[in-house]
């Protein structure tokens, strides 16, 4: 657990020291958002109708853009071999780099999405309903990522490739999390998309960090 | 303690060795040899586990390996110099033991930085260092890291002379406290005594 | 017991599989032509008029069985994938690799076949249906897997790569064929249902049982012969593939 921890504290240094990294994704999350209206037009009732699409579309295309460098860097560098041959666990050092993608590349669209939100229009506990599938969302996103940028590790074309194998994946969070602020809007109750990108979430944890580990271990060969 | 015996590797199409053996004792070191492209490295990544061999078997205390006991007696050194550009050699080395679960306190690992003569250098980022220098923050490993076997692949490279007498005369201390050592080279290396593989 | 393990075990070398799969790929392509043959004479000919949907519902002899297949093999590629991942058996990996690209093609078909019957019936070549929608991202697992394997050098990596992917896939497909069900009936209510034919005929029930078949008959062929290229390929260096296409 203390490796998980020093993974994350390590990740979050090297993150601090180059800036600009993380905050490109942030800065590709609200232009992304800002671009639809300017596409569609400024009616209010259509905007607000497909706000919840558009924030979570662009918060999936945002956590894409930081997956590539999730395990790039310390490949090149050797670290990756250094933590496979490591006496702590390959898979907990792989969940401490998880936790560290969602914190810095995650968390921040959640804490802007709400921000976001009122360009849409959208009210206050539409907003609430909004960060909630985000902070349930997102790491979801950074555990499923985390497997296709093991699985395209050094390989040729390796970030458009990982779009291509990520994004599939990606639509059952997409669809409950931007159906839950449907769902609550439309006054149907936004339980029951929660409870399952909940029931999703706890299925990755288990599941993600063990496939990444394994993808990374080839990867290494 | 070591024990390999039959292993063979394959990149590709092309075999590279086949029926390698050997077995090291405390004290003992082995020099891998053998031209470019003969397999040394493939050899080195197979022995600690990065890869898996086409055939063979590594024992390690009795067990087979790659054990949890084995990662934890084995410090492994390869080409790439395993160091954060943007962090200073001081919190290199801290957050790579923490990585391994280690807890290195400051004073141990600037005596370590020190010894390898990086003196003032421990809390500039390792990005501004030179070659050279980088590989001496990876050497350092082998002073924080508390282990037996040392896997150390063409280490000597990129050293100038100070270093490769300093690194022999580490190597040496090494064994005399007990360890081992399994290293590449091209060149003739400064440590006395040591079994030779050729590949 | 043992004797049978070893038996098992024998053909999953390349060498002996190959002149294995050779003699098998005739019986399935006769196979498939026999039932595509019956199986088309009663889709078109024996089977009735659709009351509602006249004669153009005919498109789901084909649309069905690709569907179908294309579901289907997905799970068995998944399945020679963690067999590949856990005994190490090298031809798992190639017949995973074979059956993509089949599999790829009957998703396809099923687009295709679909947006051709949705035309007349909805008005729309596109229709966001629960199943073609499903169908369409199966149909992206299959690039995803093929362009992944395509991407990695080392035959061997790649196998593995896929392997996982594969795998990763197989637990994802029901969540999203579940979420996409799900986001169908909270936007469109209750739509027209592709397959659900209003009380089917036996004969059309016939039709479509053969059908499947031929395609089963179909799938297999090709994939036994893309795995023979694929073995040939692999071990065009050994001294028995240099005897075998002498």
């Amino acid at each position: 657990m203390n490796a998980l921890l020093a993974t994350v504290r390590r990740d979050i240094l090297l993150a601090l020291r180059r800036k600009s990294e993380v905050l490109t994704a942030v800065f590709f999350f609200v232009i992304v958002t800002s671009l639809f209206p300017l596409g569609i037009g400024p009616e209010p009732v259509l905007l607000k109708k497909i706000a919840p699409g558009i924030l979570w579309v662009a918060a999936l295309l945002a956590t894409l853009l930081g997956l590539p460098r999730l395990f790039a860097a310390d490949h090149v560098d050797g670290t990756l071999e250094q933590m496979a041959l490591s006496p702590s666990s390959l898979g907990l050092l792989v969940a401490g780099k998880i936790l560290a993608h969602w914190l810095l590349c995650g968390l921040p669209l959640v804490l802007l999405a709400p921000v976001l939100g009122l360009q849409f229009d959208l009210d206050a506990s539409a907003l609430g309903i909004l960060t909630l599938a985000l902070l349930l969302g997102t790491p979801l996103l950074s555990l499923i990522g985390a497997i296709g940028a093991a699985l395209t590790l050094g390989v040729r074309g390796g970030g458009v490739l990982l779009a291509l194998l990520v994004l599939p994946l990606y639509i059952p969070a997409l669809i409950f999390g931007a159906g839950a602020v449907e769902a609550h809007i439309a006054g149907l109750g936004a339980g029951g998309h929660l409870s399952l990108l909940a029931a999703m979430l706890a299925l990755a944890v288990f599941f993600a960090p063990w496939a990444t580990t394994a993808a990374l271990r080839i990867a290494l060969e | 303690m070591l024990k390999v015996s039959g292993l063979a590797c394959s990149r590709g199409e092309r075999r590279l060795f086949a029926d390698v053996g050997f077995s090291l004792e405390t004290g003992e070191w082995l020099h891998v040899q053998g031209a470019n492209g003969a397999g040394k490295t493939s050899m080195m990544r197979l022995l600690v586990g990065l890869s898996p061999a086409d055939a063979g078997e590594i024992h390690w205390r009795g067990e087979p390996a790659p054990s949890l006991e084995f990662r934890r007696d084995l410090v492994y050194l390869g080409h790439h110099a395993a160091v954060k550009e943007d962090l200073t050699p001081l919190e290199n080395l801290r957050l790579a033991a923490a990585l391994d679960g280690i807890s290195l306190d400051e004073r141990a690992a600037l005596a370590a930085l020190i010894r390898l003569g990086l003196r003032g250098r421990e809390d500039l980022p390792v990005r501004v260092l030179s070659a050279g220098q980088k590989r001496r923050v990876l050497l350092a490993r082998l002073l924080t890291r508390p282990a037996v076997l040392w896997v150390l692949d063409e280490a000597f490279n990129a050293l100038d002379v100070g270093a490769v007498q300093l690194l022999g005369e580490l190597i040496a201390e090494h064994l005399a406290a007990g360890g081992m050592a399994v290293l590449t080279s091209h060149q003739p290396l400064p440590v006395p005594g040591g079994k030779a593989l050729v590949l | 017991m043992r004797q049978s393990i070893v038996h098992w075990f024998k053909f999953a070398s390349p060498q002996s599989f190959y002149p294995l799969a050779g003699r098998m790929i005739p019986w399935f392509w006769a196979a498939a032509a026999i039932f595509g043959i019956a199986g088309l004479w009663i889709s078109f000919f024996v089977a009735p008029t659709d009351a509602q949907q006249g004669e153009g519902y005919r498109i789901i002899f084909v649309h069905v069985p690709a569907s179908w297949m294309s579901m289907f093999i997905y799970l068995v590629m998944a399945f020679w994938a963690g067999l590949g991942l856990a005994l190490n058996t090298r031809v798992s990996g190639m017949m995973a690799q074979a059956l993509a690209p089949t599999g790829a093609l009957m998703a396809a078909l099923s687009l295709l076949t679909g947006a051709l019957w949705g035309k007349p019936m909805w008005g729309a070549w596109w229709v966001w249906d629960a199943r073609l929608t499903s169908e369409l991202i199966l149909f992206f697992l299959y690039l995803g897997f093929m362009a992944l394997q395509a991407a990695i050098d080392d035959p061997r990596r790649a196998d593995k790569a896929g392997a996982i992917l594969a795998l990763v896939g197989v637990v994802n497909i029901p969540i999203i064929y579940f979420s996409v069900k799900w986001w169908n009936t909270l936007h469109q209510g209750s739509t027209i249902n592709l397959n659900k034919a209003p009380s089917m005929a036996q004969t059309m029930l016939w039709g479509m049982m053969l059908m499947a078949l031929a395609f089963w008959m179909y799938s297999i062929a090709m994939a036994l012969m893309r795995v023979r290229a694929i073995i040939l390929e692999r071990e065009r260096h050994t001294e028995w593939v240099k005897h075998a296409v002498e």
